[in-house]
């Protein structure tokens, strides 16, 4: 049996549970594949239809295991069109799942600059001045457009706002409430179980280690969970997707190549805030041309606000949270957003490769769901109903074979889960939007082009993929124009000595006003990490983040994991090799996919582990 | 004691303690805003005597260990699936309200009864545990109600240790002022304990632990009754957080020096 992933030198002797299904990760699509595969597992007499066969004359076995500390603190402000959950919960009545509403209205707003600081180039400035000169022939006001019609891909009008935390919960408790599925949130997975090229389960994290993985006193060594069918939904950074990824690699011409970083706050709106519960606002423009937005407004006075980060973004200046502060002092939604009080904060990656970043979905003993299988609609901006649909799919699969008596073979998993997600709208869709944000590499308006080109032509032209896709330009590209190189190398060794970021320098250097704090919205970094995530890091596990080869750290320039980190978790350190702390991570991810190792044809130099702990707030 | 201890724990759910808490006025008295939304665990009070629970059954052959949980169905069924990995037990749940607005001795009458009906449990081995305080607001004394209601005479509380004697009686660590202990010894069950934080770490997450104690925690929390407190037991005339609010900052590696400093700089300035 070979566990995939980091495993202590001296052999440890493991206790062993077998299960029928383990399932790994819970959030969307496993709430799909729960929900569908728990309404099978029963007769209407109560008898078990599905029979265990590790546990002979008892109902199926199923187990799943979360990393977060509860089931309700995974990330995400959504927006869905909701067609999945709703063909689960023909019924849904979104008034029993807290902050869940219908959208009201949507609009499409492109934001201009009113500080002058962001990087635009000479077309957008052109087209910036344009829009100012007419903006009366237009629906301009407080710096910002309102575009008259938002493309059909684009569109959620028939679709609900909601909190992916809020609705992770509601879906756990509907399920638990069975008594047929176990979940347990707190339980991070750190490998699968790999044998002769299938997968046979996997295993636990080890308890009562230290730092560096060092048993310690009381050691107890991760279980292995042995299970016919591993159900893999443990999201884009997840160990054990990852490390099945790692095993049996990637098809041919697939990469997971773009991501981007999603960072929101939840906001208690105050009383006149103007904004009706539904709205939906979608962004872009400010404050970065690359850089997307988000406003949704909750029931109760309560909107999602927040910013996707691309990787496209080619800036080594790319800290998020500065950045969403000055999203949300932007004019236009600082008119409603100024007196509110922030509830909540967190920050996620997302896998936005899409369907070219699809890994092998199935597998001897193995299927994989959500987004860490290429689920995620990059040119609609939707995730969650694909996820839970992809879920949805492989309930219905299991539940087939189950009942034929088939094994979970990579042939009956491709005959059944496989060809149902070939067949559905989540692949179809997938196909129009595959390469549909080539054009963003090249500019906000190529990116823009290319997405009406695949949206309105259903993927069949494109702009062709960019040759290159470098994390980020250097210092001097970006700024050199700005910041005279005496000066830049100033910032730089200022930052080095005091194990700063440098981001906040270099962006208060090209004009950024400083931020206004009022200790209510506008607050540090910190104190977002601690009143808005609550973050957390349980003793008794080993770091989750580790940099595996000094040298190369050492020698990097600049560190786009320490101008990335969500959480500032990762900090220069002394000799310039990267530092972590693990009571400031979030479990991003982000760290992860800004590694530069790889630009210089070496493997990726962070290696991102499975972890308890991070983000203990149930409103995102 | 060759049969072993029948340990009952009394622990509920409380908000999560990470969280910002905001007192509301509603048409049904005092509440939470929005606590349904939040996370919630098992009240830090309540943990420490299940785990201290757990070690003293694993200590004792022939012992078992309850839980009996007032708290609304949906919060106790998340908290469980925290909890039940940690240690075994077998839940008794009570559907009803927690926060710490509810009457001390409407939810000690509720919990008291639930105590007397559980099925096979023998007095004569009875310890009954729980939290000293608790982290939901409450007065503190449910406890020693519970204790009243069910005559227990011998109670300690602000117990931080509990050790048996080859004779089957237990010495006993109470907390008391100045940081010291006092020492008492108690003859054997039935007796009550309210736990301060005692010595036991939080224990590791085992599987198989879960596995067997959710297959009995679910159907138990299927049949649990509803119940409401006596209506107006009590009354409150308004409610608001405490004037002064902790704050926090986190300050790696500054020196005794420089924490006292800041300090004698906080309280001049204040």
């Amino acid at each position: 049996m070979t566990p995939v992933g980091p495993e202590p030198a001296a052999p440890i002797d493991r206790q062993q549970m077998d299960v029928d299904i383990a399932c790994v990760g819970f959030g969307p699509a496993m709430g799909g594949f729960l929900t569908t595969l728990s309404r099978s597992l029963l007769n209407p007499d109560g008898s078990p239809r599905l029979e265990s066969s590790c546990l002979p004359g008892t109902p199926l076995q199923v187990i799943c295991y979360e990393r977060a500390d509860g089931l309700g603190f995974g990330v995400s402000g959504a927006v869905t069109r909701g067609r999945g959950i709703r063909r689960s919960f023909p019924d849904l009545d979104l008034a029993q799942i807290p902050m869940a509403t219908p959208v009201k209205q949507e609009k499409l707003v492109y934001l201009l600059d009113p500080t002058g600081a962001s990087n635009r180039s000479f077309a957008l400035r052109a087209a910036d001045k344009l829009i100012r000169a007419l903006g009366s022939l237009f629906r301009f006001r407080e710096d910002a457009l309102e575009l008259p019609l938002i493309p059909s891909f684009l569109q959620k009008h028939d679709g609900f706002v909601m909190s992916l935390g809020q609705f992770n919960q509601w879906v756990g408790e509907q399920l638990t409430s069975s008594g047929m599925l176990q979940i347990w949130p707190g339980t991070p997975v750190s490998a699968p179980l790999i044998e002769d090229r299938a997968v046979k389960g996997i295993r636990l994290a080890d308890q009562g280690a230290a730092l560096d993985g060092t048993p310690q006193d009381g050691f107890l060594p991760g279980m292995d969970i042995r299970a016919a069918l591993t159900v893999v939904g443990d999201g884009p950074v997840g160990a054990v997707g990852r490390g099945i990824d790692a095993h049996f690699g990637l098809p041919a011409g697939h990469e997971h190549s773009e991501w981007a970083l999603g960072m929101k706050m939840v906001i208690e709106l105050r009383e006149d805030s103007g904004l009706e519960t539904g709205t939906v606002l979608h962004t872009f423009g400010f404050p970065e041309p690359e850089i997307f937005g988000f406003l949704y407004v909750h029931p109760d006075r309560l909107a999602s606000v927040g910013i996707f980060i691309p990787s496209w973004f080619r800036s080594p200046v790319r800290t998020a949270y500065r950045y969403l502060q000055h999203f949300v002092l932007h004019p236009y939604l600082w008119r409603h957003l100024q007196g509110g009080t922030l509830k909540s904060w967190g920050a996620k990656s997302l896998q936005e490769s899409g369907r070219r970043g699809e890994p092998f979905l199935v597998g001897d003993g193995y299927a994989r769901i959500g987004e860490g299988s290429g689920s995620t609609n990059v040119l609609s901006g939707s995730g969650v109903d694909e996820a839970w649909t992809t879920g949805a799919q492989l309930a219905e699969a299991v539940v087939q074979l189950l009942e034929k008596k088939l094994p979970f073979t990579r042939q009956n998993l491709e005959e059944t889960y496989v060809r149902r997600r070939r067949a559905s709208w989540v692949d179809s869709e997938s196909r129009v939007a595959a390469d549909s944000r080539n054009g963003f590499p090249h500019g906000l308006l190529s990116g823009l082009f290319g997405m009406a080109l695949a949206g309105f032509t259903g993927g069949r032209v494109v702009i062709p993929p960019p040759s290159s896709r470098k994390k980020g330009a250097s210092l001097e590209e970006r700024f050199g124009a700005r910041i005279p190189p005496a000066e830049l190398q100033k910032l730089k060794d200022e930052a080095a000595e005091r194990s700063l970021p440098l981001h906040d320098q270099i962006m208060s250097r090209c004009g950024w006003p400083e931020i206004p704090f009022d200790g209510k919205l506008l607050v540090s970094q910190q104190d977002a990490l601690l009143t808005g995530g609550s973050v957390q890091a349980p003793p008794d596990y080993a770091n989750h983040v580790a940099f595996l080869r000094p040298d190369v750290c050492r020698n990097c320039e600049p560190k786009l994991c320490v101008e990335m980190c969500s959480g500032q978790a990762i900090t220069r350190g002394e000799s310039g090799v990267p530092q972590f702390d693990r009571e400031k991570c979030i479990f991003c991810g982000a760290c992860l996919w800004n590694c530069r190792a790889d630009e210089a044809g070496e493997p990726a130099n962070i290696d991102f582990r499975a972890g308890a702990g991070g983000l203990h707030s149930a409103l995102n | 004691m060759s049969n072993g201890y029948h340990i009952v724990v009394c622990g509920s759910v409380v908000p999560d303690p990470l969280q910002t808490l905001e007192p509301i006025e509603t048409p049904a008295g005092p509440a939470l805003k929005n606590e349904m939304l939040l996370p919630a665990v098992l009240d830090p009070w309540a943990a420490h005597a299940l785990y201290e629970a757990a070690n003293l059954a694993a200590h004792a052959a022939g012992s078992k260990v309850w839980l009996v949980s007032l708290g609304a169905r949906a919060k106790l069924r998340q908290v469980m699936m925290t909890i039940a990995q940690k240690v075994s037990f077998e839940l008794v749940p009570i559907d009803g309200p927690a926060s710490g607005f509810i009457d001390a001795h409407a939810t000690a009458a509720l919990l008291a009864e639930a105590i007397q009906s559980i099925t096979g449990l023998d007095r004569s081995r009875l310890l009954l545990f729980g939290g000293w305080e608790s982290a939901s607001r409450g007065a503190g004394v449910t406890m020693q109600l519970i204790g009243e209601r069910l005559g227990i005479l011998d109670q300690f509380q602000g117990v931080d240790q509990l050790t048996m004697q080859p004779d089957g009686a237990f010495e006993i660590l109470e907390r008391i002022e100045g940081g010291r202990h006092q020492v008492s010894l108690c003859q054997g069950p039935p007796a009550l304990f309210g736990w301060a934080t005692g010595n036991l770490p939080e224990p590791r997450n085992n599987p198989q632990i879960g596995m067997a104690n959710m297959r009995a925690i679910m159907p138990a929390l299927q049949r649990a009754k509803t119940v409401a407190p006596a209506p107006d037991a009590l009354r409150y005339r308004s409610a608001s957080p405490p004037k002064q609010q902790r704050q926090t900052r986190i300050v790696k590696n500054l020196s005794a020096e420089e924490i006292a400093r800041e300090i004698v700089a906080w309280i001049e300035k204040a």
